[in-house]
């Protein structure tokens, strides 16, 4: 599995803040090698945020979006010892689950 | 998996069919991420095609949707971009850069619980507008944008 | 194009002395420091911090022993808070004055029995790789987050490698015959986007350590403070500084500890 996500999901209010760093190399398909080669296309297609197992964002993604991607969301309804789950999915098959409690 | 639900998940991920059943509670986060990514819009070359494969049809400013930019970006390869929709009923969030060779960046789709505000960090190929397409559930569409100036970097740093 | 490069930014730096655009810069420069706070925030700077843990943690290596149970960073076999902004510091055991990243290094071949010539071969990181050296040297520079830089200036060895470091930053070289002194000895100087601080002051020593080591956004990935220097030496047209050498070290604790007192505030993130 890919590399581990970093995920901070801060009660600030009644609103849940997340923040989330994903690992990627998110190529564009376009960026030429040292050696002159095109480096293959390998980026995030699909994300979803899930609160306590139901999914309340999704969102899908292309190349434009940065290296190592940071989104940063926010969730009502939640509560300090929720469960936020991050998945995403990239176009190799490639695919990352990791969670986090809401603080 | 039946052949309804099948198609279903194959419809637009973005704007699409799907969205509505996420909003409505139907799917499962697998499915959500199984869905078909939606190539067209995302493949489009010009905003106006990544825009209409969206689904969008003619958006208009409001001063609920919002957009923070920076003026001038240290680097092209991370520019943080944040969008608030204070729109009531705001079912999806769209980001585009008009001058990268594919403009469209991100599509964001909110259901029960997702509020719609997003931060996001994007490539820019250039100085270029950067444009967010907010759908909200009367089917209607809004518009904001900004430009960010793209610079060359230093030697040090 | 390398040579034109330089005499661009030699001209750039007395251009920028001269001319009044140094108001107009400033705004631009304002603005990026308003939108680094925001990508300080989440910096990917992170997932590298996490991975450094993890190498420092696992029984690695020909001799399967962690380094959390080997290596003695001056504060203790693996005390890791507060170990980096404590270094360079003289380590008895080696005989020598040590960076992070040299320590961090010697320790991996001395007590993990990794080949000193493979990380040696690709020492700094690119888009497509991150030595495992750096990934380290970001999990114990974490550790020193928010914690006083206090390099041991006054031991004898320290003192000696200081006072190197200070003739090697004056140091005439190269075919343009530049010295680190050339572009960071004075007040005011830019090279286009980024400001050049004057490291030989003790407040702007600082801007030489804060930061480092960074995610480069110019690509994507880590960089520390060893390959800052090597970077320096290219850009000044000198050959190519040995990784890890004594003459790294002696700059590294010269800037360093000019910066002394000062509060470092962790991995950062670099154009």
């Amino acid at each position: 599995m890919a590399d581990p996500m970093k995920i901070r999901a801060q009660m600030k209010g009644d609103i849940c803040d997340i923040k989330i760093l994903m690992s990627h190399p998110m190529e564009t398909g376009q960026r030429k090698d040292s050696d002159g080669k095109v480096v293959p296309a390998h980026f995030i297609q699909s994300l979803s945020v899930d609160l306590n197992g139901k999914t309340v964002i999704s969102g899908q993604t292309g190349t434009s979006i940065s290296r190592n991607p940071v989104f940063g969301f926010k969730v009502k309804g939640a509560k300090a010892g929720d469960k936020v789950t991050v998945n995403w999915l990239d176009n190799k098959g490639d695919k990352r689950t990791d969670e986090a409690t809401v603080g | 998996m039946n052949i309804v639900r099948r198609n279903l998940l194959r419809s637009a991920g973005a704007g699409g069919a799907l969205a509505a059943m996420l909003a409505a509670g139907i799917l499962k986060p697998t499915a959500v991420l199984a869905a078909e990514w939606n190539k067209n819009a995302f493949e489009a070359k010009d905003t106006a095609g990544a825009v209409k494969a969206l689904g969008a049809s003619s958006a208009a400013e409001n001063k609920d949707l919002s957009m923070t930019a920076p003026e001038i970006a240290e680097n092209g390869a991370v520019v943080p971009i944040e969008v608030i929709s204070k729109l009531p009923g705001t079912t999806s969030i769209s980001i585009l850069v008009d001058k990268n060779p594919f403009p469209l960046s991100a599509s964001f789709d909110f259901a029960e619980g997702g509020i719609p505000e997003v931060a996001v960090r994007l490539k820019l190929s250039q100085t270029s507008l950067v444009k967010a397409v907010a759908k909200t559930a009367d089917g209607k569409f809004y518009t904001v944008q900004k430009e960010v100036k793209v610079t060359v970097g230093g030697c040090g740093g | 194009m390398r040579q034109s490069i330089a005499i661009v930014g030699a001209l750039a730096i007395v251009i920028g002395s001269l001319c009044g655009q140094a108001a107009a810069k400033d705004a631009a420069t304002a603005e990026f420091d308003k939108f680094r706070e925001v990508m300080e925030d989440s910096n990917p700077a992170e997932l590298f911090e996490a991975k450094g843990e993890d190498l420092w943690q696992a029984k690695r290596g020909p001799k399967q022993v962690a380094l959390a149970e080997s290596c003695d960073l001056g504060l203790g076999i693996g005390v890791v808070k507060g170990a980096y902004v404590q270094m360079p510091r003289y380590f008895a055991d080696a005989g020598k004055v040590m960076d992070a990243e040299r320590r961090i290094v010697w320790c991996m071949v001395e007590k993990q029995g990794f080949s000193a010539e493979e990380l040696f071969r690709t020492p700094f990181a690119n888009e497509n790789f991150t030595p495992e050296p750096t990934s380290l040297v970001t999990y114990v520079a974490g550790a020193s987050r928010n914690m006083k830089i206090a390099v041991p200036i006054s031991e004898p060895h320290v003192q000696d490698t200081y006072q190197l470091g200070r003739e090697v930053f004056s140091f005439r070289a190269g075919p343009y015959d530049f010295a680190c002194a050339t572009c960071h000895g004075e007040d005011g100087k830019r090279i286009r986007m980024q400001q050049l601080p004057n490291l030989a002051k003790k407040d702007e020593a600082i801007r030489a350590y804060q930061g480092w080591p960074g995610y480069r956004m110019t690509g994507g990935f880590m960089l520390t403070q060893q390959w800052r220097m090597n970077d320096c030496f290219r850009q000044q047209r000198f050959p190519e500084p040995r990784y890890l050498s004594d003459t790294v070290t002696s700059l590294l604790t010269y800037l360093t500890a000019n910066a002394n007192g000062n509060v470092y505030k962790g991995p950062g993130i670099k154009r």
